[in-house]
């Protein structure tokens, strides 16, 4: 019914020639989450948020360098001109602050500012403090302990313990203006008038419906001041929707338009923008019982499935398809010796290999999934076919469908509740930004739940040093080698079914002009122009 | 009549009381909660448990209750979890839309209906009559979500003459009426179907009653023969008039989304994938107040109408 009705949209011609005429160099982009983001600095609904919202009204110390596609983005100077760890105290990271910026209210970025919002995500008998942004950001810049002023434009960050992946949890943390909370002293009152340094102000607040920002023409980088005047951000979490509202010319940019439409779209003349970024697909084992615990039926699953297939006849070619945690052609990627290509005769030895026959001793397996939810792409037709992989080499897998709030409440406490006893896996997607997002919190023995999320649980002593090793390098270089071997490792221990990873489809309006699709969750907006 | 007003209104308050109990209880056994919902996924189980116990989600739900109704009693529903705006704000605003719009489908409803119904009733087995039938089946069958997509498929893709989403952002009527045009349509299929059926058959009732017999052999303007079968006849119709705008107005919930209309529907859609419990509540028991409300107001209407009624 869902299908034939994005086929109907999407084949639907216009008969009339255009919508509306909007405003010259508006873009008006629908996002997929189902409310506005939250505006008041550290940002909810997840990196959507950050995409639209916290990284455009607010800026961090260290931002993402989006304006490539060709490369992984790198950490580059944001509202910090430079940064380094004291060689006499491998804790103590000094931040040189950028001189000249003002926040949209006229008041001055400096040191107070920092300290300011470090203090609302961190300092809870602050009067500045905002449990909600702490909630929301608070574990990403989990070792930072303390920021000191050294000068006005100079503080010192101190860690809990010595860790390369500072720069990585920095720019987690956005900067908001003090002045304009003192003006309304309520974390509400903020949020429907921030202020931030970011290349985009807020102008127009409707709660749920819309979020309207103007190009802010005093941003401090000449070069990324926005060509375009207005930006206005509807929620609409529902595919047709979003479809609808690009084809009749409501919005000239949505996110995540469902695969089924993306040919008729390009006839159409509507642009799909893709791009590979730190995004799996996969399902997480458990490792402490039958029949995920022996690694060869591992194995036999990641030979088992078609990602090809999945790739192209379900999604379009909006995904690539996932051999690892990360993509080919990441710096963590490395030389894993498993190469996970389809393979059913191998997947089937491997089965046998392990004592499991149809007949005698079947391998069975019930997995979780969800009905939808964000980054899980298309979960019920991926799943099935993933089934039918797993059982035409003999695993019996049963799905068991939940709704994604659902799937995740059930996932952080663990396999080892009453409730989730019969489960033998999970499937959701995941990001893999920094080191620990990507590896520490599912690979470290020390993040077994409910400190965070190891809940296969993975116990692996070499990938314990290895995850300990990488956090003690400061040279990037270094550490990207460390990972890629710590990537080799958990490659051919193989503790999840890796499937795909997602190609971040949107679609944009012909009139859209100068977006760089970069291999990152976040976007530069300065760059587009609307005809 | 005011001891009845009265007593009616004494009545509401255990109605209230019953439907505010199960509320709390429906949205509490649900799978999921309120604040995993809102922290980011990649937060562990020992965050979320931290975060909420700040909001007093970790307490036994018969207290949970007790304090969230102490502060209802106060008129205090309490602060949206994912926006935190006071819910009586984003209540107000989205049951002004949804009035707006049940009042705009009833009113295309009604008028039609009514017509459709009578008409069909006094041209029993003709050809209008079989054309308002299959309309009143063709209103109640098709789902109503499903027509609002046709719709936005045909006059926002293809056409393009409306807007296929939201409400009107620009000031002035030609915009409102341009958004509001399409749900309007679609949520009005159903009580035109509704109507259709009721008008005709409580008319066809009065009809073959003797006294319209009488009528006629005494030589009464066909005119003046309407008016009494309408009169007959109103009491049944105003009360499923009045139960088809309470759905209407607590009914949209598809309507609202398919068509992203900022009303309760959507709201409690919203709240409902967010486990946002404080606004699910809030917007629930504010639709069960309106629902007892419009039920008194229909039942003083009939007494207005048929005097018979007050005395049973």
């Amino acid at each position: 019914m869902r299908r034939i009705v994005i086929l109907l949209l999407a084949l639907a011609l216009p008969l009339s020639p255009a919508g509306p005429a909007s405003a010259q160099g508006t873009l008006r982009i629908g996002m997929t989450a189902s409310d506005i983001p939250y505006t008041g600095g550290q940002s909810d609904n997840g990196f959507e948020g950050f995409r639209f919202v916290g990284y455009q009204i607010y800026e961090p110390l260290i931002q993402w360098d989006l304006s490539r596609g060709d490369r992984l983005a790198q950490l580059v100077p944001g509202l910090a001109e430079s940064w380094e760890v004291r060689k006499d105290a491998p804790t103590r990271w000094v931040f040189k602050l950028r001189k000249g910026v003002t926040f949209h209210d006229g008041s001055p970025f400096n040191a107070d500012a920092v300290i300011f919002s470090f203090e609302s995500i961190k300092k809870k008998d602050a009067p500045h403090f905002d449990p909600y942004g702490s909630g929301q950001v608070g574990f990403r810049i989990a070792s930072l302990m303390a920021i000191t002023k050294i000068d006005d434009y100079t503080v010192e960050v101190e860690t809990n313990k010595p860790t390369s992946f500072v720069p990585y949890q920095i720019c987690y943390m956005v900067i908001v203006s003090p002045a304009q909370w003192q003006k309304v002293k309520d974390w509400r009152k903020f949020a429907e008038q921030p202020s931030g340094t970011g290349p985009f102000r807020v102008t127009k607040f409707v709660p749920r419906e819309r979020l309207e920002l103007e190009a802010y023409k005093g941003y401090w980088d000449a070069k990324r001041r926005p060509k375009i005047d207005k930006l206005v951000l509807l929620p609409m979490p529902e595919p047709t929707t979003r479809l609808a509202a690009l084809r009749s010319g409501q919005v000239d940019w949505i996110e995540v338009p469902p695969p089924d439409a993306i040919p008729q779209l390009k006839a159409a003349g509507f642009t799909i923008a893709l791009n590979s970024y730190p995004h799996n697909w996969t399902h997480t084992l458990r490792l402490d019982k039958e029949p995920w615990s022996n690694k060869l039926v591992r194995k036999a699953a990641n030979y088992a499935i078609d990602r090809v297939g999945i790739c192209k006849s379900l999604l379009n070619d909006t995904c690539i398809p996932a051999t690892g945690v990360v993509y080919k052609g990441h710096p963590w990627f490395g030389k894993p010796k498993e190469t996970y290509d389809y393979n059913p005769a191998k997947a089937k030895d491997l089965l046998r290999q392990a004592g499991f026959d149809a007949s005698k001793h079947p391998a069975r397996a019930v997995h979780l999934i969800s009905t939808s939810g964000s980054g899980q792409m298309l979960p019920l037709a991926m799943n099935e076919l993933i089934q039918k992989n797993l059982k035409d080499v003999g695993i019996d897998v049963d799905l068991q469908p939940v709704e994604w709030n659902t799937l995740l409440t059930r996932w952080r406490a663990g396999f080892k509740t009453p409730e989730n006893e019969g489960l033998n896996a999970w499937n959701i997607s995941w990001n893999f930004l920094e080191p620990w997002s990507g590896f520490g919190r599912f690979f470290h023995s020390k993040a077994v739940v409910p400190v965070a999320v190891n809940t296969m649980p993975y116990l692996n002593p070499e990938a314990d040093k290895l995850i300990d090793e990488a956090e003690r390098t400061f040279d990037v270089g270094k550490q990207n080698e460390i990972l890629a071997r710590l990537h080799e490792v958990v490659v051919d221990d193989a503790p999840w079914i890796f499937v795909v990873h997602d190609q971040n489809p949107r679609a944009l309006s012909s009139k859209v002009k100068g977006f760089v699709q970069p291999q990152s969750w976040f976007v530069d907006l300065t760059s587009v122009t609307v005809r | 009549m005011w001891v009845y007003v009265g007593r009616r209104l004494l009545l509401a308050i255990p109605t209230l009381l019953g439907a505010s109990v199960i509320v709390f209880a429906m949205v509490h056994l649900a799978p999921g909660d309120p604040i995993a919902a809102v922290m980011p996924a990649e937060s562990s189980q020992a965050e979320i448990e931290a975060t909420k116990r700040a909001y007093g989600f970790d307490r036994p739900l018969p207290v949970q209750y007790l304090v969230w109704l102490a502060r209802v009693a106060q008129g205090d529903l309490g602060k949206s979890i994912a926006t935190r705006r006071p819910v009586v704000l984003d209540v107000r605003d989205a049951f002004a839309n949804s009035l707006v719009l049940a009042l705009s489908s009833s009113l295309v409803a009604f008028a039609l209906g009514g017509a459709l119904g009578l008409l069909a009733a006094f041209r029993q087995g003709r050809v209008v009559d079989k054309l308002a039938s299959a309309i009143a089946v063709v209103g109640v069958s098709v789902p109503h979500y499903w027509a609002g997509i046709i719709l936005i498929i045909v006059f926002s893709v293809q056409l393009n003459w409306l807007p296929a989403m939201g409400a009107a952002n620009d000031p002035g009527l030609v915009p409102y009426l341009r958004h509001i045009a399409l749900p309007t349509v679609a949520l009005a299929l159903i009580p035109l179907g509704v109507i259709t059926r009721v008008v005709r058959s409580a008319a066809l009732d009065i009809l073959n009653q003797e006294f319209v017999v009488a009528l006629r052999a005494k030589g009464l303007a066909a005119r003046r023969v309407f008016t009494h079968v309408v009169k007959n006849a109103a009491p049944q119709i105003l009360t499923v008039l009045g139960l088809q705008f309470g759905f209407q107005l607590g009914g949209s919930v598809l309507v609202e989304a398919v068509f992203s209309w900022p009303g309760t529907g959507y709201l409690l859609n919203l709240a409902i994938f967010q486990r946002d419990i404080p606004v699910l509540q809030g917007v629930i028991l504010v639709l069960a107040t309106f629902f007892v409300l419009l039920n008194l107001a229909v039942d003083l209407a009939q007494t207005l109408i048929d005097p018979r009624i007050a005395r049973h």
